[in-house]
């Protein structure tokens, strides 16, 4: 006789279990320490920890590890936990032009006060398999350091232009006007920029990357520069009400792109150069390019042109940015849907019978 | 031709519209009356279009005003409508043909859900009558009844602006807008579409206004003429009158290229 | 983190529940809009029910008995998964009884067991918006509502009708709540709509994904969309159950081997059983299942 499909719950548990074993991989290989996750996939700890949401150098690499490296996986994690932690309160803005930097480069002048830092980077590593790396090598030794002054200045490139009036003014922030935040409040549109800013954030850098990527193909043109990229540390400050001055809580590595983009100008602002703003947690340039060439294209209702292109149109940009929200959405389809398909079988059957009876009365006739 | 009825339908007085730096009407005033049609004529960039987007309350003006008698007798100001009014007036007493048919039909819809959408949204739930009713209007559009159940993409070009006409009237709508209504069709087609508006012109009392760069349209279709240039209405008057006998240059110098053509 | 102990009653703070319970407030207030709300993270993935979750745990107390059913079972691997979170952040009593459930949480199926007063069902919902197909623009599908602006609707129904002679909707099939709202029932079978018809239970109503809530007080009235001469009409089976010989239900169809055999069970796990166990109490056999 036929016995209803049962032991869903030792199902589970079994699968948990060959998950756990799996994570591990071959017991002859020595474990993982999330020790080694933090210092030697630090990009992927810095990825979890943006597209999380959250700065933590111990509970990314974490999420890493029991993500078996799925890093969209470990984003979720990281986002789960994310969500039941109280919230104390709002830091003040960090201030990136006091960042102790590691990196910095501009495309738009050559030389400028505070210089040019290359810093660590890809960019110009010819990109061949090192074999070297197949054994445990001797430690990599630091090159000698130029030495940069403790205040050595070195402004936002943006600013300088801002001194000439040829780039709009940064919206200045105003105490009436609190900063939206899309984990309290459910995201409605149309969407202004500090909202659209903290979806990016927390958007996925795959589809930020093939975004930007369309504007600088013709969907959505920004005419864009990369007026700068800055890496390094900058020191976090929370005003509580009850004391009424800022305390630092500690220092965090950010990464922030400012692209300068044309702008022919219109009725109520002459021709300058606008701006596109990208910010991550951590070491990531491909993101934070990314993040500023969407932000401007995503500017284009704000400064009047028509949205003509899918990175323009921010319903679309913010609805599907989300990597939590597109797997989870997409990976459903693994969930049971018999009771619909049930219904749409019953309803196929149906319309062949009424189209075979068709068929076979137009026969007749 | 028949005389327009002495209440005007709908009043516009100085209407005015920027586009940033730019102008895209300035301070035109209007009466259209029941069953009367006008001709909106003129170059492209002379504000024609603007015109009818204002008329239609598609576009907000940034000065000016636009009454309109509404069946129940009262006139109304128009721009001080809520939203839903707005688009009740939209979906029953006026009907907006575009030159592009795309616009204005549902393309991926059965020719019989386009005619039957305005009926469904004023509350008809009756399959049966829904459907006789708009193959009687695909009937009076000269579009075989045999099609209601084909979608536009398969028209020809003449047969969806004749569809898009059908879509509008069939809630009988008093006032009808068009966009270059015969744009980019042949010249026999045209002259078929341009007999049918004719006809429910005179059949249904429908007031129009049309907006054209064709003289012999609005020859053809309109009682009143109004001539556009750089944004002004510079000449209005019985079409006739205004064709025949110019008064502004400019409208000569209109009327005579189509002469030499 | 991984004891019960570490976090709140029902897993979300008091705060989040309270956001929650105003949303839900406002939606019983108004039967059938969508009120948005700031869904939660929650640690199952987006579109496996976090709304339905985010709901059910607004809404548990301590003395609550939970009942989880997906496809109208309490076996399937997320009603179980679902219903051990609540047992483990909760410590609430579950049971697999429409009876004795004061809370049930469901996909895709209403219970074949009436429900009376003072239950609550709470529907995990993947998209809220019944015209998110005909028009995929949040800003413009709200405005239709707002405007009651609901001809679109019928135009599809028109199509269908038009095209295969009946209305080919057979699952979240749109209703008309309270003669206001048009409200998506959720992925359920246009089978079970007649069920939310002034139904004395609560219906909640959760999507997290899309951070929407929508509710059905007690005895509300709900209609399914249709045109006078082409009354909606809920899905039939020329069958009862193979199992307990039930007429009148929902049914699963079962793939029995690869030579075309097939066989039909209810489709509610929970009723499946119970039938059979007044059939065996009652003395009368066990119907006879075909081989």
């Amino acid at each position: 006789m036929y016995v209803a499909v049962k032991g869903g719950e030792a199902a589970i548990a079994a699968a948990h279990t060959l998950l756990a074993k799996e994570r591990r991989g071959d017991p002859a290989v020595p474990e993982l320490t999330t020790d080694q996750i933090r210092e030697q996939l630090a990009l992927a700890v810095d990825r979890v920890m943006s597209e999380g949401s959250l700065y933590d150098r111990d509970l990314a690499p974490l999420a890493i590890k029991q993500a078996r490296g799925d890093l969209i996986e470990a984003i979720f994690l990281v986002r789960a936990y994310r969500s039941t932690l109280p919230r104390f309160g709002y830091a003040q803005p960090i201030d990136t032009s006091a960042m102790s930097i590691r990196r910095r480069i501009s495309a738009t002048f050559k030389d400028l006060p505070g210089g040019q830092v290359l810093g660590p980077t890809f960019d110009y590593t010819h990109r061949l398999l090192d074999d070297s790396l197949n054994e445990v090598a001797a430690e990599p030794t630091a090159p000698a350091r130029r030495p940069i002054a403790d205040d050595a200045n070195a402004p936002h490139v943006a600013d300088l232009l801002g001194e000439q009036g040829l780039i709009e003014p940064n919206p200045q922030a105003t105490d009436d006007a609190p900063v939206a935040d899309l984990t309290r409040d459910p995201l409605a549109f149309p969407a202004e920029r500090d909202l659209r800013l903290q979806s990016l954030a927390r958007g996925d850098e795959g589809l930020l990357l093939a975004l930007g990527y369309s504007t600088q193909r013709g969907y959505g043109r920004t005419h864009p520069f990369a007026g700068e990229i800055r890496m390094g540390s900058v020191e976090v400050h929370l005003a509580p009400e009850e004391l009424g001055f800022e305390v630092p809580l500690g220092t965090i590595v950010v990464t922030e792109c400012e692209m300068v983009n044309q702008f022919k100008g219109s009725a109520e602002s002459p021709p300058q150069f606008t701006r596109g703003y990208g910010l991550t947690f951590g070491h990531s340039e491909r993101k934070s390019m990314s993040m500023a060439l969407v932000d401007r294209a995503l500017r284009t209702r704000e400064l009047g042109e028509e949205v003509v292109a899918p990175a323009q149109d921010e319903e679309f940009v913010l609805s599907h940015v989300d990597n939590v929200q597109a797997t989870g959405f997409v990976e459903h389809l693994k969930l049971p849907h018999y009771v619909d398909f049930q219904a749409e079988l019953q309803l196929v059957r149906q319309m062949r019978r009424e189209w075979e009876e068709a068929n076979r009365k137009e026969a007749a006739e | 031709m028949i005389a327009p009825a002495d209440h005007p339908l709908l009043v516009a007085e100085g209407l005015t519209k920027h586009y940033g730096p730019h102008l895209g009407c300035a301070d035109v005033s209007l009466e259209i009356h029941e069953g009367e049609v006008v001709a909106v004529v003129g170059e492209s960039g002379s504000g024609k279009s603007t015109l009818l987007g204002l008329l239609s309350t598609q576009l907000l003006p940034n000065s000016g005003s636009i009454r309109y008698r509404m069946r129940d007798g009262e006139a109304r100001d128009l721009f001080a409508l809520g939203e839903a009014e707005r688009r009740f007036l939209l979906r029953t007493d006026w009907g907006f043909v575009h030159q592009d048919a795309r616009l204005g039909l549902r393309m991926g819809v059965s020719a019989g859900g386009n005619v039957g959408e305005r009926l469904m949204a004023v509350g008809w739930r009756n399959y049966g009558r829904i459907r006789a009713e708009a193959e009687s209007w695909l009937e009076r559009v000269e579009i075989a009844r045999d099609r209601i159940d084909d979608r536009p993409d398969t028209f020809s070009g003449g047969m969806r602006q004749r569809l898009q006409i059908a879509k509008n009237m069939v809630t009988r709508p008093r006032l009808i807008f068009m966009d270059e209504p015969t744009g980019g069709l042949d010249v026999s087609v045209q002259a078929r579409l341009l007999d049918l508006i004719r006809g429910f012109v005179n059949d249904y009392g429908l007031a129009a206004v049309i907006v054209t760069h064709d003289l012999a349209v609005a020859r053809l279709l309109s009682h009143r003429i109004v001539v556009m240039r750089h944004g002004r209405a510079i000449e209005t008057g019985l079409t006739d009158q205004v064709l025949d006998d110019p008064r502004e240059p400019y409208t000569q110098l209109l009327v005579a290229s189509i002469l030499q053509a | 983190m991984s004891d019960a102990a570490s976090y709140n009653f029902a897993y979300l703070d008091e705060q989040t529940k309270r956001m929650i319970r105003r949303a839900l407030l406002k939606a019983v207030a108004i039967p059938g809009y969508q009120v948005p709300f700031a869904s939660r993270e929650m640690p199952m993935p987006y579109g496996w029910g976090t709304g339905g979750v985010q709901v059910t745990a607004s809404v548990l107390g301590a003395d609550d008995t939970l009942k989880v059913i997906d496809q109208g079972s309490d076996d399937t691997t997320n009603a179980v998964s679902i219903r051990k979170f609540f047992e483990r952040t909760a410590g609430i009593a579950t049971t697999t009884h429409t009876s004795e459930a004061t809370v049930i949480q469901t996909r895709h199926r209403i219970p074949e067991a009436p429900l009376g007063e003072g239950q609550i069902l709470v529907y995990q919902v993947p998209i809220p918006e019944p015209l998110r197909f005909l028009e995929p623009r949040e800003t413009e599908t709200r405005r239709l509502h707002a405007l009651e602006d609901y001809g679109l609707m019928h135009v599809k129904l028109y199509e269908d009708i038009a095209r295969h002679g009946h209305i080919a909707t057979t699952y979240a099939y749109p209703v008309k709540v309270d003669g206001r709202y048009i409200m998506d029932p959720s992925p359920t079978p246009k089978f079970d709509n007649p069920k939310m018809d002034m139904c004395p239970a609560l219906q909640l109503f959760g999507a997290g994904r899309e951070k929407r809530i929508y509710a059905l007080p007690p005895y509300t009235k709900v209609v399914s969309l249709d045109f006078e001469d082409h009354p909606f009409e809920p899905t039939k089976f020329d069958r009862g159950c193979a199992l307990c010989g039930s007429e009148g239900i929902y049914l699963d169809e079962v793939v029995t081997d690869d030579r075309g055999g097939r066989m039909f069970v209810c489709s509610d796990t929970d009723y499946c059983e119970s039938r059979r166990a007044e059939a065996t109490e009652g003395g009368h056999a066990l119907h006879e299942v075909p081989r």
